[in-house]
């Protein structure tokens, strides 16, 4: 029996004496109290039921707004569609540097080379006479989606589902609601018609205009579906009816991608969901009119192939998975980095997966509640916002974060990674003042990088969860480099054998050497304005724009904030009228593309809408970025890859700001956790100790009652004398008797 | 009194328009249709073409108050303001930007909005004008003046601190219900116990002295005097006679709220998980999504005026001598 039972007797004891007493009103709200609070903890929020069985709780805090493969982009969209879709490829779970491994697909694609007239080229082809590079994707047989209505037959074949009567549909609210379900093996079509959905008017695709880029005949074919739209007005767009000319179906189990040109980066969306396959039947069956009025549409309701199917999706309560009955079943690695051994994170080699029966993810809006039902044992995991960072770790003398001693009594276990993100400060290259490749400004924008010392914001700001970024690179992408030969040498010394900020003199003998003695314009005498656009305007950020301003104030610099609301700093951002601004950037894909392409001149936020922020362009860094992109990862490409990392040092267009770290606790009985942050199909790895937590709960959260009747008796005590009055004016005479 | 109920209608209708107009006004200055997109369509790889092709499905292609380029009233009907407010009349919300049901999405979450605001109502108005009473009752002794002084403390202190406190109180220390969350049926008792203790109690404070003022008011009136003159405990002259003569000042601020409770609360409903209507604005202006935006607007207009009306009718029944005409 679980905790609390003691107390449960004496309320049950607390009952019988009412009963006696006749006061029923009150006997019924306690039995109403207990029927709701069930046998288990008082305050489990989950059905009693569930203590011991193999279920992952979770939380989130922003309700996904797309599942549709096609539409789904943002992080906390892809806790549900990375287990939900399989994709041909995905990430090997252990090992590193980050290693794309096949998963639907047989292997991972060599593309070959065509050139203009079609004729297949060696693999060494000059770059200018590649036309085409060809992925052929090999899926294995015998995959089976997940069950669901719209593979239901009836006993000639015919889909049972595939025209939905007005009564049918007034008894179905929810994908539970039909009785019949079905499935069937995934084939090579499925995914042919996942990219054609790519192109697809309706859906709006985040990655289409990229993708339009590359995929032959995307952009063609997305003109080709609006003029079918145009004719036929609403309804269900069957594409089957539309050959897309760079996808090819070869057979039942392989089909071939034609892009355009050299894009070896082209592989790494093999392994997201954009890519995953989406069967015909499926986008014919939402289609149907009434379903959408209901809200039962693909993207709220994902069919897929992968370890878990979306069950319950209320994300204004909670989303469940459960596992696919017919997942066939994935091997958990058996290869990792050195240490994962040692870490426990082998143990389950060779093992078929998922090891989790269900996952129920919860909505938690605040903060504070989710914190506390991680520490209630509620959660299995959690991240840590800085109101519980001090309570939750500690960072030692040699800046190492451990757990305190109250998290380590508990069990819970820390993991922290450096995720593939960075958050920089940019100068906008278009601006008269800090832009411009003159030495002047060149000199101006060090010194203002040595100025900003993000090793101090790191400390106050993010309670040391990061580190100051070298140059566009994150640890973990091939080409970042640790230790002394990866610092910035405009902005660090190496000294003692870490890397130290150049001193404030440093920054301000560059000042003057650019024109801004003393932060004043040498040939006017005035002081030197610096304009920071943000948008963070309100109370929260007004100690990090303080900051802000004591960073340039070292090197007598004047700081104007010009705080706005986000559509407005945006549009700053894409005329040009931002001087200095703060950005970020998450990959895409563990490639040094993903960051360079932040920095190449063609790709300018101004006047080509690009991701450079900052309208950076350096011919020569632009020449060098696009012979990297090409090049395999090896010696070669490292070389380019330093080269360009000097030239952007050296031109200084961004502050180099930070790379995140990611700190996540966990409890004693969640098992295999390894920070990656290039998978999204990761639930299927990790492993549970049901009876551990189910005891561990009843331990942590046993009833504490006496308050209870403290506050009662106190109330008691207060009342009684008003009582005790109210009794002697009810009683007392209405004229008092006189003497006579 | 039913030409009363049309006529306050009828006057309903310039008013909605008028609110329709300013949301929509407030909305797109601070807003435009490309933002919308943008906010939709994520921050990666966004093209103007992928831009322009939101705008034309979501119906935002057109001007937004005036179309010059049309003919005859298709200047003014050819609008995104048209478009989007007339089904409104007709309490078609149609669908958010997500492409999601909004009156689906509405009729799913009131009901946890109802379930913690209705029990919050009227415990709280039963505890409220008990409390308020019983300062009445046991007016100018302790009793009086520690109910005042309780009162203000109760007055001072902000909800999020009994929501915080409560939490770390009754669910942290005491283990008692759970923190937060939310389940259908008699299951959803034990998550909504907390959340409505505390929006009673922190309701007690302004409550409960309002009550008193109007009670004291009342007991100094000639009509109590008689009712004491003639014998009647002071029980039954304050329960039967002070409360019901109460009443017009007490149903003017309570009647109105009635249909205001569908609205949800924002904080409670976001710190307890509480999927309820509370938070659907706020998300929906975060969002960007106009079409949430313009539906609880109008939503929350029609439920007020709705609250006004009933209010009016509800003095005819407190009061004989009111007449609606």
């Amino acid at each position: 029996m679980p905790a609390g039972d003691g107390s449960l007797c004496r309320v049950t004891e607390f009952m019988r004496y009412i009963q006696r007493r006749g006061h029923w009103a009150v006997l019924s709200a306690v039995v109403l109290l207990l029927a709701a609070c069930g046998e288990g903890a008082w305050n489990d929020p989950y059905p009693h039921s569930e203590a011991t069985q193999n279920i992952y709780y979770s939380s989130f805090s922003l309700r996904p707004k797309h599942l549709d493969p096609a539409r789904s982009y943002s992080s906390n969209e892809i806790v549900f569609t990375g287990q939900i879709y399989e994709p041909p490829l995905q990430y090997h779970y252990l090992r590193r540097p980050y290693a794309l491994i096949p998963l639907a697909a047989r292997a991972v694609p060599q593309p070959w080379f065509e050139d203009a007239q079609g004729n297949r080229l060696p693999a060494d082809a000059p770059e200018e006479q590649i036309a085409h590079s060809v992925y052929e994707v090999q899926i294995q047989p015998g995959i089976r989606y997940q069950p669901h209505p719209a593979f239901a037959r009836d006993a000639d074949g015919r889909p049972l589902y595939a025209s939905l009567t007005a009564g049918e549909l007034e008894k179905i609210d929810t994908l539970g609601d039909f009785a019949q379900s079905g499935s069937r093996e995934l084939v090579a079509a499925d995914y042919v018609y996942q990219i054609k959905r790519l192109a697809h008017p309706r859906l709006h695709s985040p990655i289409y205009g990229l993708m339009a880029e590359y995929i032959v005949g995307l952009r063609d074919y997305a003109k080709t579906l609006n003029e079918a739209l145009d004719k036929q007005g609403n309804g269900h767009l069957d594409l089957t009816r539309y050959d897309l000319s760079g996808v090819e179906l070869v057979d039942r189990y392989t089909y071939r991608i034609r892009v355009k040109g050299l894009y070896p980066q082209f592989i790494y969306w093999l392994a997201m969901p954009f890519f995953a396959p989406v069967p015909p039947e499926v986008d014919a069956f939402y289609a149907q009119p009434g379903l959408q009025a209901k809200n039962i549409t693909l993207d709220w309701y994902p069919v897929g192939t992968g370890p878990y199917m979306l069950t319950i999706n209320n994300p204004n309560r909670k989303m469940v998975m459960e596992r696919n009955p017919n997942f066939r079943g994935e091997a958990y690695p058996s290869e990792g980095e050195p240490g994962d051994q040692a870490a426990g994170l082998l143990k389950d080699a060779g093992r078929p997966m998922p090891f989790i029966d269900k996952a129920v993810y919860s909505l938690e809006k605040e903060g504070i509640p989710a914190w506390n039902k991680f520490l209630q044992g509620y959660y299995d995991a959690s991240g840590i916002g800085s109101d519980s960072f001090d309570q939750a770790v500690q960072i030692s003398g040699q800046g190492e974060a451990t757990l305190t001693d109250a998290m380590r009594e508990k069990g819970i276990q820390l993991v922290t990674g450096v995720a593939t993100s960075i958050y920089y400060m940019g100068f906008n290259m278009t601006d008269p003042v800090v832009g411009g490749n003159s030495e002047r400004a060149r000199k101006l924008r060090r010194a203002i990088s040595i100025a900003v010392d993000y090793e101090e914001f790191i400390s106050i700001f993010q309670n040391g969860r990061g580190i100051p970024a070298q140059g566009p690179l994150p640890p973990g992408i091939f080409g970042y480099v640790e230790g002394r030969d990866g610092i910035n040498p405009y902005v660090y010394d190496w000294v003692d054998g870490k890397p130290r900020r150049k001193p404030v003199s440093e920054a301000k003998r560059l000042l003057a050497e650019a024109g801004y003695p003393d932060g004043r314009d040498a040939q006017t005498g005035k002081p030197l304005l610096i304009h920071l656009d943000t948008t963070g305007g309100g109370p929260d950020d007004k100690a990090r724009m303080d900051w802000m301003r004591k960073q340039f104030a070292k090197i007598d610099l004047q700081l104007v904030i010009r705080a706005t609301d986000y559509n407005r700093f945006q549009e700053k951002m894409r005329k040009g009228t931002a001087q200095l601004f703060q950005w970020g950037w998450n990959a895409d894909y563990p490639d040094p593309e993903n960051f360079f392409f932040l920095l190449y001149g063609p790709n300018a936020k101004v006047g080509k809408n690009g991701e450079n922020a900052a309208n950076y362009e350096n011919p020569e860094f632009d020449r060098l970025f696009q012979r990297m992109k090409n090049l395999p990862n090896g010696p070669e490409r490292l070389a380019v890859i330093n080269e360009m990392v000097d030239i952007v040092r050296r031109d200084a267009p961004w502050v180099w700001g930070m790379n995140p770290k990611q700190f996540s606790l966990f409890h004693d009985w969640y098992h295999n956790v390894k920070p990656n942050f290039m998978a999204n199909n990761t639930l299927k790895y990790r492993r549970l100790d049901p009876e551990l937590r189910a005891r561990l709960r009843a331990e942590w959260n046993r009833p504490v009652v006496w308050p209870l009747a403290l506050v009662a008796t106190v109330l008691v005590l207060g009342l009684l004398p008003a009582f005790l009055m109210y009794r002697r004016k009810l009683h007392a005479r209405g004229i008092a008797r006189g003497k006579n | 009194m039913l030409a009363y109920i049309v006529r306050r209608s009828l006057y309903a209708i310039p008013i909605l328009i008028g609110v329709n107009l300013l949301t929509f006004w407030l909305f797109f200055v601070v807003n435009s249709p490309d933002d919308m997109a943008r906010m939709q369509l994520g921050m990666k790889h966004v093209t103007p073409e992928a831009i322009e092709r939101w705008k034309a499905d979501h119906g935002y292609d057109k001007p937004l108050l005036y179309n010059e380029k049309a003919e005859g009233t298709g200047k003014f009907t050819d609008t995104i303001f048209f478009d989007k407010s007339v089904r409104l009349f007709v309490f078609d919300f149609g669908t958010a930007d997500d492409g999601r049901d909004i009156g689906y999405d509405i009729r799913q979450r009131m009901w946890p909005s109802l379930a913690l605001a209705i029990p919050v109502f009227l415990i709280g108005l039963l505890v409220n004008i008990t409390f308020a009473l019983l300062m009445a009752f046991f007016r100018a002794t302790y009793v009086d003046y520690a109910g005042v002084v309780l009162c203000v403390i109760l007055m001072s202190i902000s909800a999020l601190f009994y929501i915080i406190g409560g939490q770390y109180l009754v669910s942290k220390l005491m283990h008692l219900v759970p923190i937060s969350g939310y389940d259908g049926g008699l299951s959803a008792f034990k998550f909504l116990i907390l959340p409505v203790v505390i929006g009673i109690i922190s309701g007690i404070g302004a409550g409960s002295r309002w009550y008193r003022t109007i009670f004291l008011e009342e007991v100094n009136k000639d009509y109590v005097r008689t009712a004491r003159a003639k014998g009647l405990p002071e029980r039954v002259v304050l329960f039967r006679h002070v409360l019901k003569n109460a009443m017009i000042p007490i149903l003017t601020g309570v009647v109105v709220t009635i249909p205001m409770l569908f609205m949800g609360s924002l904080i409670t409903e976001s710190f307890f998980g509480i999927p309820g209507l509370g938070s659907y604005t706020i998300d929906a202006i975060r969002a960007q999504d106009f079409g949430i935006v313009r539906a609880m607007v109008f939503l929350g207009s029609v439920l007020y005026i709705l609250g006004l009306l009933l209010t009016d009718l509800s003095y005819t029944l407190v009061d004989p001598r009111v007449r609606l005409s």
